[in-house]
């Protein structure tokens, strides 16, 4: 499968190793792990996709299979910069098996085996590390998308084999290696770590990893910015290191919260045999108050940047977030990101471990669980779009707790309303359904919109959502399907009230159908005003807005609000319809407009499905309530004893019009030929309508609005329809005198 | 623009010397070097005030040619020449002053290092960032 997944990525782009590539790799192992054939529509119909589980860090196997595949060139840069809302965790988790606290941890406890085995591998060939991270470092160079695999694969390769204890020594070593000396190429900077990390990780972690990138490339923003956190991950003092110089600052300063004076830092430092120019680097970037003294804090990051120069990696510019004192006040993000590390570090190095040993299996544990990444992934997804959540979750280990707690609490909600207004504009199949989940996927961004979004889907999808997700095929993941589940759950309550909302529009349509029902069955139907406008009072209230008829295309969605208008004047047609059958023409449009209205009533109860997505249905809507007003006024003048032809004048008429309007409306179009009864006017009028309903992100109140327009409309229509067909009947009979005068001059004529 | 920037101890040695237009770097630099002797002028002229916020040279040295100098002087006789383009009018004098600050803090945090020898020429990449980011400011 991951060859296949490779060839489809390779296939479709140029070289594996770009990010985009990897990102489709990754959402490609995420379809497989979903139990979806690896194709590339997969990648666009399975949009809710959970996130490919990696069991990251988890299996050293996996890594090193991982490291061997191309897209470990990718993950490198790809986790560094991806470094997505969920992968975070994992991410942190592979970073932390690259950076130290992931070796830290590996020694504490051997629990954490596989996530510890990325970082055991690596610093187990200390002596090599420097060479590959080197040799990273020149890679990263060369290229953020071109990542020689052979390269380091074949370095990590004796890296996972070599797993001997790692020495404390050696921590020193990987930590100063973690980050390559990237300075500002964050991308070259994951790409050492990650292939490290990779090559420690499984096979399976390959696919944790395209999981990571498939987040991450929905979130592209966020990778950026955990990349800039990943890129302090390497510069992480695990808490061996730390500990370590919290005992060499004590031989110098046995006073932890005191500070080193200048001179004896210097001649600390010395020792370390680094030219003089690059500690006096070092102490430029690590004394941050540049008060001439080091403080615990920044007695560490010197420490930790002279371990990390003797390892050969190169000074940053600045200093890495990671290693900056807590004191200093930084965005938001890394602040909190430093200050939770630091604290950790500050507090008890021996603390900050198991915290983070847990943490990490834990992440890595929640992973697998499908539940567990829908909703981290979810939750990633809504942090993306706060970039300063994502910060702090990837700076830190323990953001693995951190993620699950911020995980709970916050609601998907957004993201279920988002996808199902994204559904519901999308596309109004159940198909669409699958589609949900990649709106959300694809677009963080769009979480701002939920919001307005959500009012609309709410009024829309409310039943719908549920219904749809619930059966939509393409959620194959179950993780997603629950996590959308409970979030649509939530919008679904949300949406409830909403949904009942619509009930309500019946009696406004009621009164207005009345009224346009009064106007033309007063003026038209002598017979069966009363039974009409009877039918008309039963009709609307039975007709919840909602379903939406049918009128052919079962799934056409019909905005229950203008439904109601809609209804309740189709509702009305039916009645006359059946009383009318004298009209051949209208026979099929009677047939149709029973049947529409059979559904209407059907799907009235079931509420279902229909995506109410379909605002649109306003529109369509009103025009079927103009076509039913048109249908009834016709049936007037029909009834009038004028010749077949005025019926047929009537339906000219309308069909064009009706055909137009069609047009305009989705749902409508098939129905428009059914609807064969409008005038040009009505048509015209109704044709404007259709575009006011569609904007899809309306509110209910727009709805309303477009429905109370929409009956307006309808009234004015069937105002115009009765005078039209007064006029009708007065031309006819001028037709008819005028006749009768020509045969009475006739007899003259032949006279 | 500041083309260039120049700071010597009282020996009269530049610790840091950049430029910025990389041609006629040598003009400049010549010219910077005299200005410390104007600038020693104005030390001796004054005898108590001896840190001037800022010098203000005006066309001193070469009228004909369209650049000032100016120059700033620290408590430890610490002297910062700066040539600017006269092209750039823009340059007001707040502005100069600013940037004479900001070399003055910037050299503060190299003495503060433990690693610095007072009197050993400025290799700090810190600094180096600072004068080219202000350069380019002014560019």
């Amino acid at each position: 499968v991951l060859f296949q997944i490779m060839e489809l990525c390779g296939a479709t782009r140029l070289g594996y190793f770009g990010r985009s590539q990897f990102y489709i790799a990754l959402k490609l192992v995420a379809v497989a792990q979903t139990g979806l054939p690896v194709r590339m529509e997969s990648l666009n119909t399975v949009k809710d996709l959970p996130l490919p589980r990696f069991v990251a860090s988890k299996n050293e196997q996996e890594s090193r299979h991982t490291a061997l595949y191309s897209s470990d060139a990718d993950n490198p840069a790809s986790y560094s910069g991806v470094i997505p809302p969920p992968p975070p965790g994992r991410i942190q988790v592979k970073k932390g098996s690259v950076s130290h606290d992931a070796a830290v941890q590996q020694r504490t406890s051997t629990d954490q085996q596989e996530s510890t085995s990325p970082v055991v591998s690596p610093q187990q060939s200390p002596p090599t590390s420097p060479h590959t991270w080197r040799k990273h470092n020149r890679h990263p160079s060369g290229g953020n998308n071109e990542r020689p695999l052979a390269g380091p694969g074949p370095f990590w390769a004796p890296f996972s084999e070599v797993q001997p204890g790692s020495s404390t020594s050696s921590d020193p070593i990987w930590s100063g290696h973690s980050p390559p000396p990237h300075q500002e190429n964050w991308v070259s900077f994951a790409d050492t770590p990650p292939t490290s990390a990779l090559l420690a990780m499984h096979p399976a972690s390959v696919q944790d990893q395209t999981t990571v990138r498939t987040v991450a490339s929905a979130t592209t923003t966020n990778e950026i910015r955990r990349q800039s956190s990943s890129y302090d991950d390497p510069w992480k003092i695990t808490d061996e290191q730390r500990q370590y110089y919290v005992n060499q600052f004590k031989t110098i300063q046995p006073d932890l919260n005191g500070f080193i004076p200048g001179s004896a830092a210097k001649e600390f430092f010395t020792k370390s045999k680094l030219p003089i120019l690059e500690l006096s680097h070092i102490w430029e970037l690590s004394d941050f108050d540049k008060d001439g003294a080091l403080t615990l804090d920044e007695f560490c990051a010197a420490f930790h940047l002279v371990v990390a120069r003797k390892n050969g990696y190169d000074l940053p510019e600045k200093l890495p977030e990671s290693l900056m004192p807590k004191l200093i006040d930084l965005e938001d993000s890394t602040e909190v990101g430093e200050q939770t590390g630091e604290v950790g570090y500050s507090s008890s190095p021996a603390e900050a471990p198991p915290s983070k040993s847990p943490s990490m299996p834990s992440l890595n544990q929640t992973w697998p669980e499908l539940n567990q990444s829908s909703e981290q992934w979810e939750t990633f997804s809504e942090r993306s779009s706060s970039s300063q959540t994502l910060t702090q979750f990837d700076s830190n280990i323990a953001p693995a707790d951190p993620d699950t707690a911020i995980v709970h609490p916050v609601p998907i909600r957004m993201t279920p309303s988002k996808i199902h207004m994204q559904e519901m504009e999308l596309k109004r199949t159940g198909s669409d359904h699958a589609n949900p989940t990649s709106p959300l996927l694809v677009k963080p961004s769009d979480l701002p919109e939920e919001n307005k979004m959500s009012s609309s889907v709410k009024f829309t999808a409310g039943n719908t959502v549920t219904d749809g997700y619930s059966s939509s095929d393409s959620y194959t993941s179950d993780p997603e399907q629950i996590g959308n589940a409970v979030t649509r759950q939530r919008s679904h309550s949300g949406t409830s009230p909403d949904n009942t909302a619509p009930p309500p529009p019946p009696p406004r349509p009621h009164a207005s159908h009345s009224r346009s029902s009064s106007l033309d069955m007063n003026r038209s139907f002598s017979v069966t005003p009363g039974q009409q406008q009877a039918g008309v009072v039963t009709y609307p209230p039975a007709v919840p807005p909602r379903p939406q008829p049918s009128q052919g295309a079962g799934p056409h969605v019909h905005r229950p609000v203008d439904a109601d208008g809609l209804i309740a004047h189709t509702s009305t047609s039916p009645q006359q319809i059946p009383e009318q059958p004298n009209f051949a023409d209208f026979s099929q449009f009677e047939a149709f407009a029973a049947s529409a209205n059979k559904e209407e009533d059907d799907e009235i109860e079931t509420h279902s499905e229909v995506s109410q997505v379909e605002k649109p249905s306003d529109s369509a809507g009103s025009l079927r309530v103009a076509k039913a007003d048109g249908r009834v006024e016709d049936k007037a003048p029909a009834n009038v004893p004028t010749s077949a032809g005025k019926g047929t004048t009537p339906l000219a008429p309308p069909p064009k019009p009706i055909r137009r309007r069609l047009k305009s409306e989705d749902e409508l179009k098939p129905e428009a030929e059914e609807h064969t009864q409008k005038t040009g006017v009505i048509a015209a009028v109704l044709a404007s309508q259709p575009s006011i309903p569609r904007s899809v992100g309306k509110d209910k109140k727009a709805i309303q609005a477009s429905i109370r327009r929409n009956k307006e409309t309808n009234t004015v229509l069937a105002r115009l329809n009765s005078e039209l067909q007064q006029q009708l009947k007065d031309v006819l009979e001028e037709r008819i005198s005028l006749e009768v005068q020509l045969e009475q001059l006739r007899p003259f004529s032949h006279l | 623009v500041p083309v260039s920037v120049i700071c010597s101890p009282p020996q009269n040695y530049p610790l840091y010397i950049r430029s910025v237009p990389t041609e006629n770097e040598l003009k400049f630099h010549y010219t910077v070097h005299t200005s410390l002797d104007v600038v020693d002028e104005k030390i001796s002229a004054m005898g108590k005030a001896l840190v001037d916020q800022r010098e203000l040279y005006l066309g001193l040295l070469y009228p004909t040619e369209d650049y000032k100098v100016y120059g700033y002087v620290t408590n430890s006789k610490v002297k910062f020449v700066m040539v600017v383009d006269s092209s750039n009018t823009a340059l007001r004098d707040n502005e100069i002053r600013s940037m004479f600050r900001k070399l003055h803090n910037s050299y503060t945090d190299i003495m503060c290092n433990p690693f610095y020898n007072p009197g050993d020429r400025i290799h700090s990449r810190a600094f180096d960032n600072m004068v080219n980011s202000m350069m380019m400011q002014v560019c």
